[in-house]
Protein backbone atom coordinates (compact mmCIF):
# COMPACT_ATOMS: atom_id res chain seq x y z
CA UNK A 1 0.00 0.00 0.00
CA UNK A 2 1.17 3.53 -0.78
CA UNK A 3 1.67 5.89 2.15
CA UNK A 4 0.38 8.86 0.12
CA UNK A 5 -2.51 10.69 1.76
CA UNK A 6 -5.03 11.92 -0.81
CA UNK A 7 -6.82 15.15 0.13
CA UNK A 8 -8.58 16.10 -3.15
CA UNK A 9 -9.75 12.93 -4.85
CA UNK A 10 -11.22 14.60 -7.95
CA UNK A 11 -7.93 16.26 -8.80
CA UNK A 12 -5.62 13.61 -7.30
CA UNK A 13 -3.91 15.87 -4.79
CA UNK A 14 -1.88 14.56 -1.88
CA UNK A 15 -1.21 16.12 1.50
CA UNK A 16 2.44 16.43 0.50
CA UNK A 17 1.60 18.44 -2.64
CA UNK A 18 -0.60 20.81 -0.63
CA UNK A 19 2.06 21.30 2.03
CA UNK A 20 4.64 21.97 -0.65
CA UNK A 21 2.44 24.65 -2.29
CA UNK A 22 1.91 26.32 1.10
CA UNK A 23 5.70 26.39 1.54
CA UNK A 24 5.96 28.06 -1.87
CA UNK A 25 3.78 30.90 -0.55
CA UNK A 26 0.25 29.91 -1.59
CA UNK A 27 -1.23 30.58 1.82
CA UNK A 28 -4.98 30.90 1.26
CA UNK A 29 -7.44 28.29 0.00
CA UNK A 30 -8.18 30.36 -3.10
CA UNK A 31 -4.50 30.48 -3.98
CA UNK A 32 -4.17 26.74 -3.46
CA UNK A 33 -7.16 26.30 -5.73
CA UNK A 34 -5.48 28.34 -8.48
CA UNK A 35 -2.16 26.60 -8.01
CA UNK A 36 -3.28 22.99 -7.68
CA UNK A 37 -6.89 22.89 -8.94
CA UNK A 38 -7.83 21.94 -5.37
CA UNK A 39 -11.61 21.52 -5.14
CA UNK A 40 -12.21 22.18 -8.85
CA UNK A 41 -13.43 18.69 -9.78
CA UNK A 42 -16.97 17.27 -9.94
CA UNK A 43 -17.47 17.34 -6.13
CA UNK A 44 -16.56 21.06 -6.02
CA UNK A 45 -14.48 20.74 -2.86
CA UNK A 46 -17.04 19.11 -0.62
CA UNK A 47 -14.54 17.03 1.32
CA UNK A 48 -11.14 18.38 0.33
CA UNK A 49 -11.58 22.05 1.20
CA UNK A 50 -12.10 21.49 4.90
CA UNK A 51 -9.24 18.99 4.99
CA UNK A 52 -6.98 21.45 3.17
CA UNK A 53 -8.08 24.16 5.58
CA UNK A 54 -6.85 22.06 8.50
CA UNK A 55 -3.49 21.59 6.80
CA UNK A 56 -3.31 25.38 6.25
CA UNK A 57 -4.18 26.03 9.91
CA UNK A 58 -1.38 23.77 11.09
CA UNK A 59 1.23 25.13 8.68
CA UNK A 60 0.43 28.82 9.16
CA UNK A 61 -0.51 28.74 12.86
CA UNK A 62 -3.94 30.18 12.19
CA UNK A 63 -7.33 29.22 13.54
CA UNK A 64 -10.03 27.74 11.31
CA UNK A 65 -12.03 30.99 11.51
CA UNK A 66 -9.12 32.94 10.07
CA UNK A 67 -9.03 30.84 6.91
CA UNK A 68 -11.76 31.72 4.45
CA UNK A 69 -13.37 29.08 2.27
CA UNK A 70 -13.44 29.99 -1.44
CA UNK A 71 -16.89 31.12 -2.65
CA UNK A 72 -19.05 28.20 -3.73
CA UNK A 73 -19.95 28.27 -7.39
CA UNK A 74 -23.32 27.36 -8.89
CA UNK A 75 -24.86 25.01 -9.87
CA UNK A 76 -23.58 23.31 -6.63
CA UNK A 77 -24.24 19.82 -8.02
CA UNK A 78 -23.51 18.71 -11.59
CA UNK A 79 -26.45 19.48 -13.91
CA UNK A 80 -26.56 18.47 -17.58
CA UNK A 81 -26.40 21.09 -20.35
CA UNK A 82 -29.63 19.59 -21.71
CA UNK A 83 -31.48 20.27 -18.45
CA UNK A 84 -30.03 23.77 -18.14
CA UNK A 85 -31.03 24.52 -21.75
CA UNK A 86 -34.71 23.74 -21.14
CA UNK A 87 -37.32 26.52 -20.87
CA UNK B 1 3.20 40.91 7.37
CA UNK B 2 6.83 41.85 6.80
CA UNK B 3 8.21 45.33 6.20
CA UNK B 4 7.92 46.55 2.63
CA UNK B 5 10.47 48.35 0.47
CA UNK B 6 10.67 52.14 0.90
CA UNK B 7 11.86 52.91 -2.62
CA UNK B 8 11.53 51.43 -6.11
CA UNK B 9 12.34 52.36 -9.70
CA UNK B 10 8.93 51.16 -10.80
CA UNK B 11 5.73 50.24 -8.99
CA UNK B 12 3.26 48.01 -10.80
CA UNK B 13 -0.34 48.02 -9.60
CA UNK B 14 -2.08 44.72 -10.31
CA UNK B 15 -0.92 41.09 -10.06
CA UNK B 16 -2.53 39.70 -13.19
CA UNK B 17 -0.62 38.33 -16.15
CA UNK B 18 0.32 41.79 -17.44
CA UNK B 19 1.57 43.02 -14.06
CA UNK B 20 3.60 39.87 -13.41
CA UNK B 21 5.06 39.80 -16.92
CA UNK B 22 6.10 43.46 -16.56
CA UNK B 23 7.63 42.73 -13.16
CA UNK B 24 9.70 39.93 -14.70
CA UNK B 25 10.86 41.84 -17.77
CA UNK B 26 11.67 45.09 -15.97
CA UNK B 27 13.52 43.29 -13.17
CA UNK B 28 15.47 41.35 -15.77
CA UNK B 29 16.61 44.69 -17.22
CA UNK B 30 18.01 45.58 -13.81
CA UNK B 31 15.17 47.77 -12.53
CA UNK B 32 14.13 47.70 -8.90
CA UNK B 33 10.50 46.62 -9.20
CA UNK B 34 7.68 46.43 -6.67
CA UNK B 35 4.31 44.96 -7.56
CA UNK B 36 1.25 45.64 -5.38
CA UNK B 37 -1.72 43.32 -5.68
CA UNK B 38 -4.78 44.06 -3.57
CA UNK B 39 -5.82 40.40 -3.45
CA UNK B 40 -3.67 37.41 -4.51
CA UNK B 41 -1.78 36.79 -7.79
CA UNK B 42 -4.27 35.84 -10.54
CA UNK B 43 -7.32 36.81 -8.46
CA UNK B 44 -8.79 39.12 -11.12
CA UNK B 45 -9.58 38.73 -14.80
CA UNK B 46 -6.47 36.65 -15.60
CA UNK B 47 -7.48 33.81 -13.30
CA UNK B 48 -11.07 33.89 -14.54
CA UNK B 49 -10.53 34.08 -18.29
CA UNK B 50 -11.25 31.58 -21.05
CA UNK B 51 -7.50 31.02 -21.60
CA UNK B 52 -7.68 31.28 -25.39
CA UNK B 53 -4.94 32.84 -27.50
CA UNK B 54 -5.82 33.92 -31.03
CA UNK B 55 -4.40 35.94 -33.88
CA UNK B 56 -7.55 36.45 -35.97
CA UNK B 57 -8.66 40.07 -35.57
CA UNK B 58 -10.21 42.84 -37.62
CA UNK B 59 -7.68 45.54 -36.71
CA UNK B 60 -4.05 45.43 -37.84
CA UNK B 61 -2.70 46.40 -34.41
CA UNK B 62 -4.42 43.55 -32.59
CA UNK B 63 -3.39 41.06 -35.29
CA UNK B 64 0.23 42.19 -35.13
CA UNK B 65 0.26 42.24 -31.33
CA UNK B 66 -1.19 38.74 -31.12
CA UNK B 67 1.02 37.18 -33.83
CA UNK B 68 4.06 38.44 -31.93
CA UNK B 69 2.51 37.42 -28.61
CA UNK B 70 2.05 33.82 -29.72
CA UNK B 71 5.67 33.69 -30.92
CA UNK B 72 6.64 34.70 -27.36
CA UNK B 73 4.20 32.19 -25.78
CA UNK B 74 5.84 29.46 -27.90
CA UNK B 75 9.21 30.13 -26.25
CA UNK B 76 7.98 31.12 -22.80
CA UNK B 77 8.16 27.73 -21.14
CA UNK B 78 11.87 27.56 -21.92
CA UNK B 79 12.50 31.14 -20.84
CA UNK B 80 10.65 30.92 -17.51
CA UNK B 81 11.70 27.34 -16.78
CA UNK B 82 8.13 26.26 -16.01
CA UNK B 83 5.27 24.63 -17.90
CA UNK B 84 2.70 27.22 -19.08
CA UNK B 85 0.21 24.73 -20.55
CA UNK B 86 0.50 25.90 -24.18
CA UNK B 87 -1.60 23.96 -26.69
CA UNK B 88 -2.10 25.09 -30.27
CA UNK B 89 -5.33 23.48 -31.45
CA UNK B 90 -6.47 26.44 -33.54
CA UNK B 91 -9.40 28.85 -33.42
CA UNK B 92 -12.43 28.09 -35.57
CA UNK B 93 -14.49 31.22 -36.18
CA UNK B 94 -17.97 30.33 -37.42
CA UNK B 95 -19.45 32.53 -40.16
CA UNK B 96 -23.26 32.63 -40.44
CA UNK B 97 -24.19 34.82 -43.40
CA UNK B 98 -22.85 36.45 -46.55
CA UNK B 99 -22.38 39.84 -44.98
CA UNK B 100 -20.18 38.38 -42.23
CA UNK B 101 -18.33 36.32 -44.85
CA UNK B 102 -17.34 39.53 -46.64
CA UNK B 103 -15.89 40.87 -43.36
CA UNK B 104 -14.21 37.49 -42.70
CA UNK B 105 -12.59 37.55 -46.16
CA UNK B 106 -11.36 41.07 -45.51
CA UNK B 107 -9.93 40.04 -42.14
CA UNK B 108 -8.23 36.95 -43.59
CA UNK B 109 -6.66 39.03 -46.38
CA UNK B 110 -5.19 41.49 -43.87
CA UNK B 111 -4.09 38.65 -41.55
CA UNK B 112 -2.35 36.84 -44.43
CA UNK B 113 -0.52 40.05 -45.37
CA UNK B 114 0.87 40.00 -41.85
CA UNK B 115 2.10 36.44 -42.42
CA UNK B 116 -0.57 34.48 -40.57
CA UNK B 117 -1.45 30.91 -41.55
CA UNK B 118 -5.23 31.29 -41.79
CA UNK B 119 -7.84 29.97 -44.21
CA UNK B 120 -11.56 29.96 -45.00
CA UNK B 121 -13.28 26.61 -44.50
CA UNK B 122 -16.41 25.10 -46.07
CA UNK B 123 -19.03 23.50 -43.80
CA UNK B 124 -17.58 20.05 -44.54
CA UNK B 125 -14.12 21.24 -43.61
CA UNK B 126 -15.50 22.65 -40.33
CA UNK B 127 -16.46 19.11 -39.33
CA UNK B 128 -12.95 17.88 -40.13
CA UNK B 129 -11.67 20.26 -37.46
CA UNK B 130 -14.42 19.76 -34.83
CA UNK B 131 -16.51 16.68 -35.59
CA UNK B 132 -19.17 17.20 -32.90
CA UNK B 133 -20.49 20.46 -34.38
CA UNK B 134 -23.90 20.72 -36.06
CA UNK B 135 -23.73 22.86 -39.21
CA UNK B 136 -27.49 23.40 -39.39
CA UNK B 137 -27.84 24.09 -35.67
CA UNK B 138 -25.10 26.71 -35.87
CA UNK B 139 -26.55 28.11 -39.12
CA UNK B 140 -23.01 28.07 -40.48
CA UNK B 141 -22.07 28.87 -44.06
CA UNK B 142 -18.34 28.58 -43.42
CA UNK B 143 -15.58 29.45 -40.99
CA UNK B 144 -12.10 30.85 -40.72
CA UNK B 145 -9.40 28.73 -39.12
CA UNK B 146 -5.92 29.45 -37.85
CA UNK B 147 -4.08 26.33 -36.62
CA UNK B 148 -1.51 28.17 -34.50
CA UNK B 149 -4.14 29.83 -32.28
CA UNK B 150 -4.86 27.94 -29.11
CA UNK B 151 -4.79 27.88 -25.35
CA UNK B 152 -2.41 28.71 -22.51
CA UNK B 153 -2.96 28.09 -18.79
CA UNK B 154 -3.40 31.53 -17.14
CA UNK B 155 -2.53 30.30 -13.62
CA UNK B 156 0.60 28.45 -14.68
CA UNK B 157 1.75 31.34 -16.89
CA UNK B 158 1.19 34.06 -14.29
CA UNK B 159 2.73 32.03 -11.46
CA UNK B 160 5.71 31.29 -13.72
CA UNK B 161 6.14 35.01 -14.46
CA UNK B 162 5.79 35.85 -10.76
CA UNK B 163 8.41 33.29 -9.75
CA UNK B 164 10.80 34.41 -12.47
CA UNK B 165 10.28 38.05 -11.45
CA UNK B 166 11.18 37.21 -7.85
CA UNK B 167 14.28 35.36 -9.02
CA UNK B 168 15.28 38.60 -10.79
CA UNK B 169 14.87 40.52 -7.54
CA UNK B 170 11.37 41.99 -7.99
CA UNK B 171 9.20 42.26 -4.87
CA UNK B 172 5.65 41.03 -5.32
CA UNK B 173 3.37 42.10 -2.47
CA UNK B 174 -0.01 40.38 -2.39
CA UNK B 175 -2.87 41.57 -0.14
CA UNK B 176 -1.38 45.06 -0.51
CA UNK B 177 -3.81 47.81 -1.42
CA UNK B 178 -2.76 51.06 -3.09
CA UNK B 179 -4.71 53.76 -1.28
CA UNK B 180 -3.15 56.85 -2.87
CA UNK B 181 -0.62 58.02 -5.46
CA UNK B 182 1.15 61.32 -4.89
CA UNK B 183 2.78 63.62 -7.46
CA UNK B 184 5.33 66.44 -7.31
CA UNK B 185 5.58 68.95 -10.18
CA UNK B 186 3.36 66.79 -12.38
CA UNK B 187 5.59 63.79 -11.84
CA UNK B 188 4.89 60.60 -9.87
CA UNK B 189 6.44 60.91 -6.40
CA UNK B 190 5.22 58.04 -4.27
CA UNK B 191 2.61 55.34 -3.78
CA UNK B 192 0.75 54.93 -0.49
CA UNK B 193 -0.39 51.44 0.48
CA UNK B 194 -2.06 49.90 3.51
CA UNK B 195 1.42 48.63 4.44
CA UNK B 196 3.31 51.87 4.03
CA UNK B 197 4.66 54.42 1.57
CA UNK B 198 6.96 53.60 -1.36
CA UNK B 199 8.92 56.29 -3.22
CA UNK B 200 9.00 55.96 -7.00
CA UNK B 201 8.90 57.96 -10.24
CA UNK B 202 7.09 55.38 -12.34
CA UNK B 203 3.72 53.74 -11.72
CA UNK B 204 2.20 51.21 -14.10
CA UNK B 205 -1.57 50.94 -13.88
CA UNK B 206 -2.29 47.27 -14.64
CA UNK B 207 -5.27 46.93 -12.32
CA UNK B 208 -7.71 45.55 -14.89
CA UNK B 209 -11.30 46.55 -14.22
CA UNK B 210 -10.11 48.71 -11.30
CA UNK B 211 -7.62 50.70 -13.43
CA UNK B 212 -10.18 53.45 -13.79
CA UNK B 213 -10.27 53.87 -9.99
CA UNK B 214 -6.48 53.92 -9.78
CA UNK B 215 -6.30 56.66 -12.45
CA UNK B 216 -8.96 58.67 -10.62
CA UNK B 217 -6.56 59.03 -7.68
CA UNK B 218 -4.53 61.23 -10.05
CA UNK B 219 -7.54 62.94 -11.61
CA UNK B 220 -6.97 61.10 -14.87
CA UNK B 221 -10.22 59.98 -16.44
CA UNK B 222 -10.04 56.64 -18.26
CA UNK B 223 -12.92 55.81 -20.62
CA UNK B 224 -12.87 52.15 -19.48
CA UNK B 225 -16.02 50.48 -18.19
CA UNK B 226 -16.21 47.22 -16.22
CA UNK B 227 -18.50 44.51 -17.59
CA UNK B 228 -19.32 41.31 -15.73
CA UNK B 229 -18.67 38.27 -17.90
CA UNK B 230 -19.70 34.71 -17.15
CA UNK B 231 -18.15 31.38 -18.00
CA UNK B 232 -18.85 27.74 -17.21
CA UNK B 233 -17.00 24.46 -17.17
CA UNK B 234 -18.26 20.89 -17.52
CA UNK B 235 -17.13 17.61 -16.05
CA UNK B 236 -14.28 15.84 -17.82
CA UNK B 237 -15.32 13.80 -20.83
CA UNK B 238 -13.26 12.02 -23.48
CA UNK B 239 -11.22 14.61 -25.44
CA UNK B 240 -12.80 14.90 -28.91
CA UNK B 241 -11.75 18.33 -30.18
CA UNK B 242 -8.79 20.65 -29.82
CA UNK B 243 -9.93 23.91 -31.44
CA UNK B 244 -11.59 26.86 -29.74
CA UNK B 245 -14.95 27.43 -31.46
CA UNK B 246 -16.21 31.01 -31.52
CA UNK B 247 -18.87 33.12 -33.22
CA UNK B 248 -18.94 36.92 -33.28
CA UNK B 249 -22.65 36.88 -34.12
CA UNK B 250 -23.73 34.65 -31.21
CA UNK B 251 -20.91 35.84 -28.96
CA UNK B 252 -20.17 32.26 -27.88
CA UNK B 253 -16.75 30.70 -27.36
CA UNK B 254 -15.94 27.18 -26.14
CA UNK B 255 -13.12 24.68 -26.17
CA UNK B 256 -12.17 21.37 -24.63
CA UNK B 257 -9.12 21.16 -22.40
CA UNK B 258 -6.66 18.28 -22.68
CA UNK B 259 -8.03 16.88 -19.41
CA UNK B 260 -11.50 16.71 -21.00
CA UNK B 261 -13.53 19.52 -19.49
CA UNK B 262 -15.41 21.85 -21.85
CA UNK B 263 -15.12 25.51 -20.99
CA UNK B 264 -16.96 28.43 -22.52
CA UNK B 265 -18.87 31.66 -22.25
CA UNK B 266 -21.36 33.94 -23.93
CA UNK B 267 -22.52 37.50 -23.14
CA UNK B 268 -25.30 37.76 -20.58
CA UNK B 269 -28.41 39.11 -22.36
CA UNK B 270 -28.95 42.84 -21.64
CA UNK B 271 -25.88 43.13 -19.41
CA UNK B 272 -25.10 46.66 -18.26
CA UNK B 273 -21.77 48.00 -17.03
CA UNK B 274 -20.98 47.81 -13.30
CA UNK B 275 -19.07 45.98 -10.58
CA UNK B 276 -21.37 42.96 -10.34
CA UNK B 277 -19.98 39.58 -9.34
CA UNK B 278 -22.95 37.26 -8.82
CA UNK B 279 -23.39 34.49 -11.38
CA UNK B 280 -26.80 34.37 -13.10
CA UNK B 281 -29.19 31.65 -14.19
CA UNK B 282 -29.89 33.66 -17.37
CA UNK B 283 -26.32 32.99 -18.43
CA UNK B 284 -26.49 29.25 -17.65
CA UNK B 285 -29.70 28.93 -19.62
CA UNK B 286 -28.56 31.04 -22.59
CA UNK B 287 -25.13 29.37 -22.75
CA UNK B 288 -26.55 25.85 -22.49
CA UNK B 289 -29.12 26.57 -25.19
CA UNK B 290 -26.55 27.97 -27.59
CA UNK B 291 -23.92 25.33 -26.84
CA UNK B 292 -26.34 22.42 -27.35
CA UNK B 293 -27.53 24.07 -30.57
CA UNK B 294 -23.91 24.16 -31.77
CA UNK B 295 -23.35 20.57 -30.63
CA UNK B 296 -26.51 18.64 -29.62
CA UNK B 297 -24.37 15.71 -28.42
CA UNK B 298 -23.24 17.81 -25.48
CA UNK B 299 -26.68 17.85 -23.83
CA UNK B 300 -25.77 14.88 -21.64
CA UNK B 301 -22.57 16.48 -20.35
CA UNK B 302 -22.77 17.94 -16.84
CA UNK B 303 -21.92 21.51 -15.93
CA UNK B 304 -19.98 21.57 -12.66
CA UNK B 305 -19.17 25.25 -12.15
CA UNK B 306 -19.89 28.76 -13.37
CA UNK B 307 -18.12 31.94 -12.34
CA UNK B 308 -17.75 35.58 -13.29
CA UNK B 309 -14.95 38.00 -14.08
CA UNK B 310 -14.60 41.44 -15.62
CA UNK B 311 -13.87 42.75 -19.06
CA UNK B 312 -12.24 46.20 -18.74
CA UNK B 313 -13.85 47.66 -21.86
CA UNK B 314 -12.70 50.73 -23.82
CA UNK B 315 -14.79 52.59 -26.42
CA UNK B 316 -12.91 50.89 -29.30
CA UNK B 317 -12.34 47.51 -27.57
CA UNK B 318 -8.57 48.01 -27.78
CA UNK B 319 -6.11 48.41 -24.88
CA UNK B 320 -4.81 51.67 -23.47
CA UNK B 321 -1.03 51.64 -23.25
CA UNK B 322 1.77 54.04 -22.47
CA UNK B 323 2.37 57.26 -20.59
CA UNK B 324 -0.33 59.90 -20.10
CA UNK B 325 0.47 63.49 -21.13
CA UNK B 326 -0.64 65.04 -17.83
CA UNK B 327 1.63 63.20 -15.38
CA UNK B 328 5.19 62.07 -16.08
CA UNK B 329 5.77 58.48 -15.10
CA UNK B 330 2.12 57.37 -15.02
CA UNK B 331 1.88 54.48 -17.45
CA UNK B 332 -1.28 52.65 -18.54
CA UNK B 333 -1.53 48.93 -19.24
CA UNK B 334 -5.27 48.33 -19.16
CA UNK B 335 -8.54 48.45 -21.11
CA UNK B 336 -7.92 45.07 -22.70
CA UNK B 337 -11.65 44.56 -23.30
CA UNK B 338 -11.42 40.80 -22.74
CA UNK B 339 -8.09 40.14 -24.44
CA UNK B 340 -5.51 40.99 -21.79
CA UNK B 341 -4.22 37.48 -21.35
CA UNK B 342 -3.61 36.69 -24.99
CA UNK B 343 -2.02 40.05 -25.81
CA UNK B 344 0.11 40.21 -22.66
CA UNK B 345 3.47 38.93 -23.99
CA UNK B 346 3.85 41.64 -26.65
CA UNK B 347 2.10 44.45 -24.78
CA UNK B 348 4.41 44.05 -21.81
CA UNK B 349 7.47 43.85 -24.08
CA UNK B 350 6.50 47.13 -25.79
CA UNK B 351 6.03 48.83 -22.42
CA UNK B 352 9.29 47.41 -21.08
CA UNK B 353 11.16 48.80 -24.12
CA UNK B 354 9.51 52.18 -23.57
CA UNK B 355 10.31 52.32 -19.86
CA UNK B 356 13.88 51.04 -20.01
CA UNK B 357 15.11 52.56 -23.30
CA UNK B 358 12.56 55.30 -23.98
CA UNK B 359 11.81 53.44 -27.20
CA UNK B 360 8.36 54.04 -28.65
CA UNK B 361 6.74 52.08 -31.48
CA UNK B 362 3.96 52.47 -34.04
CA UNK B 363 1.64 50.24 -32.04
CA UNK B 364 2.31 52.08 -28.79
CA UNK B 365 1.61 55.44 -30.46
CA UNK B 366 -1.72 54.14 -31.77
CA UNK B 367 -2.82 52.81 -28.38
CA UNK B 368 -2.10 55.89 -26.26
CA UNK B 369 -5.08 57.27 -24.36
CA UNK B 370 -5.05 60.46 -26.44
CA UNK B 371 -6.55 58.56 -29.41
CA UNK B 372 -9.98 59.07 -27.82
CA UNK B 373 -9.65 62.80 -28.44
CA UNK B 374 -9.63 62.13 -32.20
CA UNK B 375 -12.90 62.19 -34.05
CA UNK B 376 -12.53 58.83 -35.69
CA UNK B 377 -11.52 55.69 -33.84
CA UNK B 378 -11.00 52.24 -35.35
CA UNK B 379 -13.15 49.75 -33.52
CA UNK B 380 -12.06 46.14 -33.01
CA UNK B 381 -15.11 44.13 -34.13
CA UNK B 382 -13.79 40.60 -33.58
CA UNK B 383 -14.98 40.25 -29.99
CA UNK B 384 -16.73 37.37 -28.19
CA UNK B 385 -17.84 36.52 -24.65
Amino acid sequence: MSDKVFICRCEDLTQEEIEQAIDEGFTTLEELKCRLRLGMGPCQGRSCLSLARRILCKKTNKSTEEIKLPPSRPPEVPVSLGTLASD
Amino acid sequence: MNEIEKKADIIIIGGGVNGCSLAYQLAKKGKKVVLCERNYICSGATGRCGAGIRQQWSTRENTELSIKSIKIFEKLEKELGQDIGLRQGGYLIIVHNNKDMIQAEKNVKMQKELGLDVSILTPDEILDVVSILDIEGMKAIGATFCPTDGHVDPFKTTHAYAKAAERQGAKLYKFTNVTDIKTKNKRIDCVVTNRGKIKTNIVINAAGAWSKQIAEKLNIKLPNKPFRKEILVTERVKPVFKAMVISFKDGIYFSQQDEGQILGGIPIPNEISGYLTNPTFDFLNHMSKTLTRYSPKLKYVNVIRQWTGYYDVTPDARPILGEVDEIKGFIQCNGFSGHGFMLSPMVTKILTDYITDGKSSDILEKLLIKRFKDKEITHETSVVG
